[in-house]
């Protein structure tokens, strides 16, 4: 699921933004809490030391409405005492704050163990001692004066109004986790995460008909510097309209949007019916986030995500069986906290645990799931796969999504080849509206892009576009799958889950891929 | 403690205006506590507190405006936070829509604290959460659920001399029952100030009736129904809303509310003249801050009266563009509703579909407000005035504002999440697919 921007932290000067927490200083506050809880009668502790960095440069048309940079800093102490969990987050970090909140922790994890049905069981995990990572980026987005940004962000306003847009709202959001986890298993672990995410919203009005039509970016958020807006022509994809993979090139998106919101006024709607579709990984990542990333989540296929995000058609004996056909035999997907690039790239998750690859779907059968260290045991793992994850401080870890991607096809092929072959289809560049079941059986997609293909051709551009399928009957119906070459990463700065909400950056890659007979409605109604 | 009292609030941000040297000044002081603890598979999962405050300076000279932010509260580190925010605003790009400060205002007494709400700690957490799981237990089902209270202040100073304070108090319980089968599933929540009216152990018996209730459920035909909606279902279609209700969307031709040629669709008639719909800071049952974020008061506001579209939502910016008065946003809606129970909906419906929740419900078309959207957790056929059995899941494929046009009839609001909603009668309501989902 996702949520709405949301704004949090307080807000802080860009110098100060730059100026990272001293490495020794999070130690000491971490040894602090990891003594406390001890002394407390805490069995195991975790400390997560973060600064969490935003920064929003918000325009709409010709203004600049917004600059923000916020900061949240705070400590967050998870203990297992008496067998069950606890949790206390404070933003006070002088000794005798951290001391309390600690006991804090244990005092939950005390009152709570009397309505705990087993102990927590964790999977065990070596401590790495003292080690960092870094996100491989090239250039600090933070560092970029603020002016270049807010330039970028009014041209690219005046590109799209320029050419036909009669309003266009336009954001760069950037973020930098600057995080510290230590734990009584003996890790002191540094990390420093980027993300940015350039994304505009086109609006084209016809005020006499009294009819609209809106164009969102085809950008991805990524897990890079601000080298993502540097784009070169490698980066870019020349189909029906121009795609974007490493760079982004925002202008012309921009112009390309605002032409593309007008011929939308004027564009067919669609006719209900079954259709081949050819789907674009800026629009193929969110169907993969939906239909393969949560209901292959541990802890909803378990029930730990009942009663909010749901549970999953995805059970223990589905996977047991060794042989539940969740797609055709081209499907392959795997999860990974890996990627360059990617938004859940990482080198250890929230509770210490290193990053890795691993398969989830092979040849087209259920092989594994996304734990962490309290659910490895109930898949017979006897470590985690590092999918722990906080949105901040205050929040406590639990299992999130690592990026879950679409492998590419063995066999060369590309997306007009693809299309080459297509009788009757819509090909779908870009994500739209989007809903599916609490067990991921039944879902819905929208786009941002809809392209009528009549016998191998492109034909037009059609509108009120939505597919509506079950998601194995609709994963069995991929018969293709475009090569290496064309492997793209989508994804989303907020997926929520859990109770507090949270939120979580992933990436889900894939290459352009075919799926016959998918059921198409119409979505056009009048008040 | 981070909540702070309106004496020493008002100490704390009258410091910080005198180190002010800008055009004008605003200082906005919050603080929050809050505490949760969540269950699942009939055991305790995650639970924890969290406390924070802080206070952002607004400074302006001019129309260049700089917000810095701070969570420490000794004399050097507020006039550090003021002379940030100027520095900010010196650098900053003139904001042309920038409205100057307002003078002081009169806000009515509020009335969103209860202090048996503020004072909830871990043990009455848990107890209340005991009572839902013994519920689950006692039945031989499964439940899920999250109870969380919070506690928090917000106030307003600036340098023309407004002055606001309001503390605040909620507490929020919501369980997902399942049979250990996974065939039935029923659920419940509420949201209130007082925890006194919270009671976990009737809202978890609810939720098992539903589970059983709902298990081994039918399969029919989607198409057009009548559907009953319960509060909570009703209120998850017309909370997608309010957002419609932004003149400055409807005026620039890109909401719901836009008029076909120009111009909004304030005082047309745009829904059956059952539909009447306030929102009211001093409501017992659905009470909010008695001032806006921007400083305004906040009042009763009728926004639809007999299906008439009465107010939009007018920032002051906009209101200064077009003539008129400012008017906050459309805040915890309260729908009119009627006398019956659901139980004499249902009495008086000769074919329909009773709804307890819908899920992931998203807009499809912003232009007619098409939602897309599951039943969940206990969907029923009704049969010659009864509940006939269990049905399974449907995806929908719906406009709010078509569905408010064919109601058929409203039944006794009450308040679920941050609305007070009736069980609502619709006619012709488009489900589009099944679901396997349970």
């Amino acid at each position: 699921m996702f949520q709405s921007i949301p704004v949090f932290g307080r807000e802080i000067s860009i110098e100060e933004s730059l100026t990272p927490v001293d490495t020794a200083l999070k130690k000491k506050m971490a040894d602090v809490a990891l003594n406390a809880a001890r002394s407390r009668g805490a069995t195991y502790t975790d400390v997560r030391i973060g600064r969490y960095l935003n920064q929003y440069v918000v325009t709409r048309d010709k203004n600049v409405e917004n600059i923000v940079n916020t900061e949240s800093y705070g400590m967050g102490i998870r203990v297992i005492a008496n067998g069950s969990w606890g949790y206390a987050a404070t933003d006070k970090l002088d000794d005798d704050s951290i001391a309390k909140t600690a006991a804090l922790a244990v005092q939950i994890a005390k009152e709570n163990s009397r309505l705990l049905t087993e102990p927590v069981k964790l999977a065990p995990q070596k401590g790495y001692g003292e080690v960092s990572w870094k996100a491989p980026i090239q250039k600090n987005a933070f560092e970029v004066p603020i002016k270049e940004k807010a330039d970028l962000l009014l041209s690219v306003n005046n590109a799209a109004l320029s050419n036909g847009a009669n309003y266009m709202n336009s954001i760069l959001f950037l973020v930098n986790e600057q995080k510290y986890f230590a734990s009584t298993d003996g890790s002191y672990i540094d990390q420093d995460i980027h993300r940015i995410w350039p994304v505009f919203f086109v609006t084209k009005v016809d005020e006499k008909s009294g009819k609209f039509e809106t164009r969102q970016s085809l950008s991805a958020p990524m897990g890079m510097g601000y080298e993502y807006l540097q784009s070169n022509p490698k980066d870019q994809i020349n189909s029906v309209t121009t795609l974007y993979n490493r760079g982004y090139d925002m202008v012309a998106d921009a112009k390309a949007a605002a032409k593309q919101s007008v011929e939308k006024l004027t564009a067919k709607s669609v006719e209900p019916g079954k259709y081949d579709l050819i789907l674009d990984p800026s629009h193929l990542w969110l169907t993969i986030h939906e239909s393969c990333g949560h209901p292959t989540e541990l802890d909803r296929v378990l029930g730990y995500e009942a009663n909010y995000a749901g549970t999953s058609f995805l059970t223990l004996d589905k996977w047991e069986s060794k042989k539940f056909n969740y797609g055709s035999k081209l499907v392959n997907i795997f999860a990974d906290k890996t990627q360059v690039g990617s938004l859940g790239a990482v080198g250890y998750d929230d509770e210490g645990v290193k990053c890795k690859e691993w398969n989830i779907i092979q040849d087209g059968i259920l092989v594994n799931y996304q734990a962490i260290r309290d659910q490895a045991h109930i898949i017979g793992l006897n470590e985690s796969q590092g999918c722990c994850y906080a949105d901040n401080w205050s929040s406590v870890q639990f299992q999130r999504m690592p990026n879950i991607s679409l492998k590419p096809g063995k066999q060369k092929l590309s997306p007009d080849d693809m299309i080459k072959n297509v009788e009757k289809g819509i090909y779908i560049i870009g994500d739209g509206s989007f809903s599916i079941d609490q067990q991921r059986y039944n879902f819905q997609f929208g786009g941002q892009l809809f392209y009528e293909i009549k016998n191998g051709k492109i034909v037009g551009m059609m509108k009120d576009v939505a597919y509506q399928a079950n998601t194995q009957e609709f994963w069995n119906a991929c018969t293709a799958i475009a090569d290496e070459k064309d492997y793209r990463l989508g994804g989303s700065y907020f997926d929520g889950k859990g109770q507090p909400g949270q939120v979580s950056a992933v990436s889900h890659g894939s290459s352009t891929s075919r799926f016959n007979g998918v059921n198409v409605i119409n979505t056009a109604r009048k008040l | 403690m981070s909540i702070i009292s309106k004496e020493e609030a008002q100490a704390i941000m009258k410091k910080v205006l005198s180190y002010s040297k800008a055009d004008e000044c605003t200082i906005n002081f919050s603080g929050s506590e809050d505490g949760n603890i969540r269950y699942a598979r009939n055991s305790v999962s995650t639970a924890g507190e969290q406390r924070q405050t802080s206070l952002g300076v607004s400074s302006a000279f001019g129309k260049k405006v700089g917000i810095a932010t701070i969570n420490e509260y000794d004399d050097a580190s507020l006039e550090k936070v003021v002379r940030r925010s100027e520095e900010l605003a010196n650098i900053s790009p003139e904001s042309p829509e920038y409205m100057p400060v307002l003078g002081p205002q009169t806000y009515a007494e509020s009335i969103t604290f209860n202090a048996a709400t503020a004072a909830l700690n871990p043990d009455n957490r848990a107890e209340s959460v005991g009572k839902s799981l013994k519920v689950a237990k006692d039945a031989g089902l499964e439940a899920a659920g999250f109870l969380e209270n919070s506690t928090g202040f917000n106030a307003m100073l600036n340098s023309k001399g407004l002055f606001a304070y309001n503390k605040s108090t909620d507490v929020s319980f919501s369980v997902t029952i399942r049979n250990k089968e996974g065939t039935g599933s029923g659920y419940a929540s509420k949201s209130y100030n007082d925890t006194a009216k919270m009671d976990t152990l009737a809202l978890s018996r609810q939720a098992a009736a539903k589970a059983n209730g709902s298990a081994a459920a039918k399969a029919i035909e989607p198409g057009k129904y009548t559907v009953i909606l319960e509060p909570l279902a009703a209120s998850d279609l017309i909370s997608t809303m309010f957002g419609g209700f932004d003149a400055r969307s409807a005026d620039e031709g890109r909401s719901y509310m836009s008029k076909k040629g120009g111009g909004t669709r304030l005082g047309e008639k745009l829904f059956d003249e059952k539909v009447t719909m306030y929102s009211d800071p001093l409501n017992p049952d659905l009470p909010f801050s008695t001032f806006a974020g921007d400083g305004q008061p906040q009042k009763k506001t009728v926004w639809v009266e007999n299906g008439v579209v009465k107010k939009l939502a007018y920032s002051r910016y906009w209101a200064q563009q077009k003539g008129v008065e400012p008017q906050p946003s459309a805040n915890r809606i309260i729908m009119e509703g009627g006398k019956s129970s659901i139980e004499e909906m249902i009495k008086g419906t000769e074919k329909g579909i009773l709804v307890t929740r819908f899920w992931y419900i998203r807009f499809v078309d912003p232009q007619t407000l098409l939602l897309t959207g599951l039943t969940r957790d206990g969907t029923f056929y009704i049969e010659n005035g009864k509940i006939a059995f269990p049905i399974k899941n449907f995806r929908f494929n719906e406009s709010p504002v078509i569905m408010l046009n064919n109601l058929e009839e409203l039944g006794k609001a009450e308040r679920v999440g941050n609305l007070i909603m009736p069980p609502m009668k619709i006619r012709d309501f488009t489900f589009t697919s099944l679901s396997d989902a349970v």
